[in-house]
């Protein structure tokens, strides 16, 4: 039908007039898991796929009597991140306790920032292709509102075979970035892109792992629409997205399922909606506990947080018992922007290049180890990176680390081609053959299928006498097309089955 | 033996003219004698004697790990022991046993206390009579002193003995009784409106309140988070100080204690209370305070005038608005603490099984009396998004006011601060019940409470008896962290009045 995710283009409605445009608004709060050792405010381990019940302290089970001991490790990790993404840091943050009932919040309540978090008013830039090609990038910005230190929650399975529910408690009390994002995105592909810098950024700090699929990185999507110049739209939250392809779809389909409802005279509901990824669309989600009263109070065991910079670090301190943003800034790592503003200067590749690189876990470093190992020029090493290495990976769906051609087998292929051993269409033959991971070198593949160039003009007219004396008819055709001469068909057929 | 003080008796054990083991059975021979008290929930009989018994080996090899070592010692049934059901008088926690120690009862053992059992109170600490747990109510020792007996009229026939007898005060009630009543030489209270030194001053022992962030909360099971202190109770300042000494200072498990340093102190044996000043604040004159309190408090001024102290008149304005703003802070604080008990990971969980909310609903109906229950649904009220900044924000601004009016005082010159503990002496059980919980709070704590909204310390130092033959005690407030001088003043004072020792009877019913 029509319309596309993020269109602005209107349609003719019943009386043929046109509608007015739908503008489309989306925005993210990203639950990142903190990379520790320990919990947010326990000595208990954190750890993925332990056996259940297995990490838990007499905090986390909420004991009567036990109280909360922040955890520096997780200080520092939202300090970072927050300085990664240009946010302002708040020299003083607050803790306060998030009141509701659930299996898998021990205490009854979840402790979290909701007055004064650790770090406001940032940025996160991104980039886009316009086209599907690759060829044309732009970039975006999306606001980032702040981010704020809580506490995960356990899990809990419903087995309703048996009408009951298993708790696990593993997860309860690890520490958690949440990440708010500015309803500054349009569409599922801004989202998505957004995200996956993120990701990139929290991977390359230390403090989240970030990985989907493991939990480590929680999106919901705030998505509304609404006609140009009118207010904001009703919004839906979409949960339940477990990786960053999902969530391209599920905001795609929840801003084509708004639209649709609103023009068909119905209203959006501000509900919480699930992302079902086997129908591909999003379904309201149960019903939980109606409209929440989260009854926010201070958390009055623990003091606020404050942290320190060179200006204001007191004398005399134990350097053990503060944080200092100052300290945490120099020993930032380079963020991927600045990554792929390197190598774009290092080896004169395309920005796009830059960014499919940096993308893909290893392949920078790849690439760096091939270049280390010959002397072809980086732009056209880029190609065989890029066009060759990834699409085989992609087809295999094999990541570089479990690549069979590795960086050296790669190396050595594209010294023969630059020597001019061989051609390109036999390296790529080669290339295919390397793939099959059978351990042969690339010269023993070339020489195993005679793919070697010849250069020797005496040899070459040897060749190219035997395959004419094979092919007389072919050379015929060959001789009489050249001349201009038209076949009769009878003539065509004869030469073409011979 | 058993009436010796603390440090007496430490010396005692250390010279051998008594061992551990002798000392801890009296201890409990004496509990089971004065059983009708009901100031104990659990008599951990084996373990306590099994400490006595590492003690007496510590003593003989010449080797005591210190003044406490050997000391039995009660503790509230609100703090965590390893071991030892754990209740708060509640049925959501009966049968509940801790896996770990709160941490001041882990320092007491650390000292070589032995530890004779677990303390009666209101339920989960709400309340200032120690009548509203699940094991009944705990009697004021007092009940059974010839004192009592002979100042008590029978009004007629009909009043059976049975009907006299008088409550503790609350809510650590069961930890003033066993001091009073000489089964343990000093016991473990908690205070977050006065719950250590109102039933201090009905019992006539020492009540210790210290200053909040100097003693460590992990594992006190929490009222008020922003204002729990354990308390401290003794039959004399000095054994105060000592245990004091063994429980102060910064605990990394508990974020709300203070960095620096605890210096243990022990007190001049000829304090000198000429230097200091010693303020009167009016409005502690409050509705209801008998008279007789009223003339004991006057009588104290003039003791300290006489022995040289500047008395002077203050003015802390905002104390009478401390109990509204204690009772939207508390039940806020209530309702939110409370939440973790659904009944999952511990502690008691209803039958009731259609759905995990009906369980919960069940559980916490079930378990929780009538005065929790009642917090808890106010403490959510004013939690409401809609009421936030009317309740709990202003009473947070209120408390502040309520702070600063110490700040000023003793900014002003002032050292400490003289007021009453209680309205009147201790009234009889059934003259108690006639009001109801919140009621009685509401009158109880008037007193007491303004120095926890403020975190400053306090103690009761029993002061005489009334004309019924029951203690009154007087309050002394003082500077944060100055504990030193506030106890100082509190000996001094305290040998001056020479407060009588029970002279306690059979403890049995008519």
């Amino acid at each position: 039908d029509g319309l596309g995710p993020g269109s602005g283009g209107g349609r003719r409605g019943p009386q043929g007039g046109p509608l007015a445009p739908w503008v489309p608004v989306v925005g993210l709060e990203i639950h990142a898991q903190i990379s520790s050792n320990s919990k947010l405010f326990s000595g208990s381990q954190v750890q993925f796929a332990a056996p259940p019940n297995s990490l838990v302290s007499f905090f986390d089970a909420s004991l009567p009597g036990t109280l909360p001991v922040l955890n520096r490790r997780c200080v520092e990790a939202a300090v970072m991140t927050g300085l990664a993404l240009n946010c302002s840091i708040n020299k003083k943050s607050l803790f306060d306790r998030k009141h509701y009932f659930y299996a898998d919040l021990p205490a009854g309540y979840q402790i979290t920032q909701q007055r004064v978090p650790i770090a406001v008013n940032g940025s996160l830039s991104y980039s886009l292709c316009i086209d599907n090609k690759m060829s044309q990038m732009v970039t975006k910005t999306v606001r980032i509102k702040q981010i704020q230190l809580e506490q995960d929650s356990g899990k809990s399975l419903h087995d309703d075979s048996r009408s009951q529910t298993l708790v696990d408690l593993n997860r309860a009390g690890v520490g958690l970035m949440e990440v708010v994002m500015e309803p500054d995105m349009c569409c599922g592909e801004e989202a998505a892109a957004a995200v996956r810098e993120l990701q990139l950024i929290l991977q390359t700090l230390g403090s989240s792992q970030a990985i989907m699929a493991e939990g480590q990185l929680r999106v919901d999507a705030n998505v509304s629409v609404h006609h140009p110049g009118e207010p904001y739209g009703v919004r839906t939250e979409v949960k339940n997205i477990n990786s960053i392809r999902f969530l391209a779809k599920a905001i795609d389909y929840e801003i084509q399922r708004q639209i649709e409802e609103l023009e068909n005279g119905g209203t959006i509901l501000n509900e919480t909606r699930a992302f079902d990824s086997k129908l591909g669309c999003t379904v309201p989600m149960r019903d939980k506990e109606g409209m929440q009263d989260y009854r926010f109070m201070p958390e009055p065991n623990l003091p606020p947080l404050i942290l320190y910079d060179t200006k204001s670090l007191p004398a005399n301190v134990n350097h053990q018992q503060v944080v200092n943003i100052d300290w945490i800034h120099e020993r930032l790592p380079d963020l991927p922007s600045a990554k792929r503003a390197k190598l774009v200067e290092l080896y004169g590749i395309l920005p796009e290049h830059s960014f499919t690189l940096v993308n893909e876990d290893g392949l920078t470093e790849f690439f760096e180890n091939v270049l280390k190992q010959t002397q072809m020029k980086p732009k056209k090493v880029i190609g065989w990176i890029l066009n060759d290495l990834l699409s085989y990976l992609k087809q295999h769906s094999c990541t570089v680390k479990e690549s069979p051609v590795s960086s050296v087998l790669l190396a050595d292929l594209l010294n023969l081609l630059e020597k001019k051993e061989i051609s390109a269409s036999a390296a790529k033959q080669v290339f295919e053959e390397l793939w099959k991971g059978e351990g042969k070198t690339p010269l023993e593949i070339v020489k195993e299928k005679q793919l070697q160039l010849i250069e020797d003009r005496e040899e070459l007219e040897q060749i190219c006498q035997a395959v004419i004396d094979e092919h007389e008819k072919e050379v015929i055709m060959v001789v009489l097309e050249s001349s201009g001469t038209v076949l009769s068909s009878k003539v065509n057929a004869f030469c073409c089955t011979a | 033996m058993l009436r010796a003080s603390l440090r007496q008796v430490s010396a005692a054990l250390k010279e051998g003219q008594v061992t551990p083991t002798e000392l801890c059975q009296r201890c409990l021979s004496l509990i089971k004698s004065t059983k009708l008290l009901n100031a104990y929930i659990t008599v951990a009989e084996e373990t306590a004697l099994k400490q006595a018994e590492e003690s007496e080996k510590r003593y003989r090899r010449g080797q005591p790990l210190g003044i406490l070592d050997g000391i039995p010692i009660a503790v509230k049934d609100n703090f965590n022991t390893a071991g030892i059901e754990t209740t708060c008088a509640s049925n959501m926690l009966k049968g509940y046993i801790p896996p770990y120690n709160a941490t001041v009862v882990q320092k007491l053992q650390d000292q070589g206390a032995v530890l004779l059992g677990k303390t009666n109170l209101d339920e989960f600490a709400m309340g200032s009579g120690s009548t509203d747990g699940v094991f009944g109510p705990v009697r004021n020792p007092w009940s059974y002193s010839r004192q009592y007996k002979e100042k008590s009229v029978p009004k007629s026939d009909s009043e059976r003995e049975e009907f006299k007898w008088v409550i503790t005060g609350g809510s650590s009630g069961g930890s003033a009784a066993a001091v009073s009543s000489f089964t343990c030489f000093a016991a473990l209270g908690s205070d977050t409106g006065g719950s250590t030194r109102n039933p201090a001053a009905h019992c006539g022992v020492v009540g210790l309140k210290p200053t909040y962030g100097l003693i460590s909360r992990h594992g006190l099971i929490p009222l008020v988070n922003s204002m729990d202190v354990p308390g401290i109770l003794t039959r004399c300042v000095d054994d105060a100080a000592v245990v004091l000494g063994s429980l102060a200072g910064h605990d990394p498990k508990d974020s709300t204690t203070i960095q620096d340093v605890f210096q243990p102190f022990e007190l001049p044996s000829l304090p000198d209370v000429s230097k200091l000043c010693i303020g009167i604040p009016k409005e502690y004159n409050a509705p209801g305070l008998s008279s007789e309190i009223l003339s004991v408090w006057s009588k104290a001024a003039d003791l300290f005038k006489n022995a040289g102290a500047k008395v002077i008149e203050v003015s802390l304005p905002h104390t009478r608005y401390s109990i509204v703003c204690y009772h939207v802070l508390c039940t806020a604080e209530v309702a939110s603490n409370m939440a973790r008990f659904d009944g999952l990971e511990y502690g008691h969980r209803s039958d009731v099984n259609k759905s995990t909310e009906s369980m919960y609903a069940a559980t916490r109906r079930e378990g929780f009396n009538d005065v929790v229950r009642g917090r808890i649904l106010s403490g959510n009220y004013f939690l409401l998004k809609q009421n936030y900044e009317n309740y709990f924000v202003k009473a947070q601004k209120v408390r502040r006011l309520i702070a600063n009016d110490f700040v000023k005082v003793f900014g002003s010159g002032v050292d400490i601060l003289l007021t009453p503990t209680t309205l009147k002496d201790a009234v009889p059980y059934m003259e108690f019940i006639k009001e109801d919980n919140r009621t009685r709070s509401t009158q109880d704590d008037i007193l007491t409470q303004a120095a926890n909204m403020a975190g400053l310390p306090a103690i009761n130092v029993p002061t005489a008896l009334s004309e019924r033959g029951l203690p009154v005690g007087l309050q002394f407030i003082g500077r944060s962290f100055q504990e030193k001088q506030l106890l100082t003043v509190a000996k001094w004072f305290e040998k001056q009045v020479k407060f009588p020792m029970i002279q306690l009877e059979e403890v049995k019913g008519a």
